[in-house]
């Protein structure tokens, strides 16, 4: 059986970034992710690029052929993928998929979003695609007031309460004070989230994930081969993906988004793990309270028990388990570039290399990329690859 | 500013003047707005146009303080998800209500209202609204 392994790493970093544009971004991103692997731009055989709403928010589709363009890789496949926030989860696993088939054996993958272009209103008009356009938006539903209908339903069936999620906030800012990356460096008390505000009730602005500029890259390249040529490759273990109606409406469950739960099942299958083998995850914590959804979907907690768990330090760096070390969406959502961002911190900590956020003895990690309200959840789980050259 | 032509607004009519939407015969199942395949039975679906009741319960609410481009002069209302009371969800702003009286379990009814502010089109959004009753 073919496998997969990730040989290099590039991400810009995450912000507002006036002064660079979207084609600077990838083209940024992506020779970083060349340089780190070792190969040359040559031998990559496609390409595969996640960016959610281009369109709206620079005016810009065919990214597919912009980002071949920029890298100086015409002729090679470049396609262009799309689902959301998860858009570069997505990515990701359609590279893995491409390399899995036999077709290619050398891929790269990318992530971008460029969001401060337009006013923050436009923005989110962009992002509110990913809900229902025609029986949520249209009736004024906002991003976050989505998952602010989540995390009501959350409180009133557990007790959970807007601490806990306040808390989830100031353990992102904390952690991403150690990310050089990250869009703030600044730590937050529960006090801060509690006063800053609602967006949409329960939600307060530090509950909410920024807008964000930023681009991230990945190499991936068939085992055997990156056996031979890298001493730092990481091989996905697993790769799974759920789908879920597109609007709240039609979900079973307000208290889990089931495409999680779903995909991380079938991940765990394939890896031949249980949650509790995972020593640090990067989940998709777009809203504060979409982290205690993901990690008791994920089977780190019960359900119900999400709340309490972040309250108990239990996803602090190093802690029981280590939940976001990279400080998360929080550290900046630039959509498009997410789910590409978390495979990119997963190749930091497998291989040692996070710094002072470095996970005490990662060995196995896992990313989960998010969709719209949960309509699409990816799961990718990864381990340093075993014997090199 | 919702995204809305004048076809769509006049396309949507019967579900947003009227709640129409559709019910399968066979696994006894009400969608809203209607949907072309059952999920349930697909193929073996029996789908026949039927009006949804005009009331039923919140299940969860929020007061959206920042809105989407068109609702700008509507801010702060209230978000609902309500379950219908044939067990369709719909979800719908809550007005003409007290504050305390939108929570979960609150029985409501449609009005029919303005939606969002005019398109560039010229076309007003009218459609469905939700309020507290007794
Ligand atoms: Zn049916």
């Amino acid at each position: 059986m073919r496998s997969v392994s990730i040989i290099g790493a590039g991400c810009t970093k995450f912000g507002e970034h006036w002064d660079k544009s979207f084609r600077e971004l990838i083209a940024e991103a992506g020779m970083k992710a060349i340089e780190d692997s070792g190969i040359e731009g040559k031998d990559i055989q496609a390409i595969y690029g996640g960016t959610m709403a281009s369109g709206r928010l620079i005016g810009q589709e065919h990214i597919g052929a912009l980002i071949a363009d920029q890298l100086g890789l015409t002729p090679i496949p470049s396609t262009r993928v799309e689902a959301a926030c998860a858009s570069g989860g997505v990515a990701l696993r359609t590279a893995f998929l491409a390399i899995k088939s036999g077709e290619y054996d050398m891929v790269a993958v990318g992530g971008i979003e460029k969001m401060t272009e337009v006013s923050t209103e436009e923005a989110s008009f962009a992002l509110g695609g990913a809900g229902d356009q025609e029986t949520e938006l249209f009736h004024g539903a906002t991003f976050p007031a989505l998952y602010a209908l989540l995390a009501r339903a959350h409180m009133q069936e557990f007790g959970t309460t807007e601490e806990q999620m306040a808390l989830c906030a100031v353990q992102a800012h904390k952690n991403g004070m150690n990310n050089p990356n990250a869009q703030f460096h600044r730590e937050i008390a529960v006090e801060d989230v509690m006063n800053s505000g609602y967006i949409s009730s329960p939600l307060k602005l530090l509950d909410c994930s920024p807008i964000t500029d930023g681009a991230a890259a990945l190499i991936l390249c068939e085992s055997k081969k990156a056996k031979n040529i890298s001493d730092k490759a990481i091989e996905i273990i697993a790769s799974a993906q759920a789908s879920d109606s597109l609007g709240l409406t039609e979900r079973k469950s307000l208290t889990e988004l089931a495409a999680t739960r779903i995909a991380a099942k079938e991940a765990y299958k394939q890896a031949g793990i249980k949650p509790k083998d995972v020593d640090f995850a990067e989940v998709h914590d777009c809203f504060t309270n979409a982290f205690i959804l993901a990690i008791e979907d994920l089977g780190f907690f019960r359900k119900g028990e999400g709340g309490k768990a972040v309250e108990k330090g239990r996803t602090q760096l190093n802690a029981e388990i280590s939940v976001n070390p990279s400080g998360g969406l929080k550290m900046g959502h630039p959509v498009g570039a997410t789910g590409i961002k978390q495979a990119a911190e997963a190749f930091e900590q497998l291989n040692g290399r996070a710094e002072k956020r470095q996970v005490e003895g990662a060995k196995t990690g896992l990313t989960h990329n998010v969709g719209g309200s949960g309509a699409t959840a990816v799961v990718h789980i990864f381990r340093k690859l075993e014997g090199k050259k | 500013m919702t995204h809305a032509c004048l076809p769509l607004h006049w396309r949507r009519y019967p579900e947003r003047y009227l709640l129409k939407g559709n019910y399968c015969e066979n696994c006894k199942t009400a969608f809203f707005p209607a949907r072309v395949v059952c999920p349930n039975c697909r193929r073996k679906a029996l789908l026949k146009e039927k009006e949804m009741p005009r009331t039923g319960r919140i299940i969860s609410f929020t007061e959206v303080f920042v809105g989407p481009m068109g609702f700008e002069h509507e801010t702060p209302y209230f978000l609902a998800l309500i379950e219908l009371e044939n067990k369709a969800k719909i979800l719908s702003q809550i007005v003409d209500s007290k504050k305390e009286s939108i929570r979960e379990g609150a029985k409501v009814k449609k009005v029919f209202r303005k939606i969002s502010d005019t398109d560039k089109e010229g076309a007003i959004a009218y459609g469905y609204k939700f309020k507290v009753v007794k």
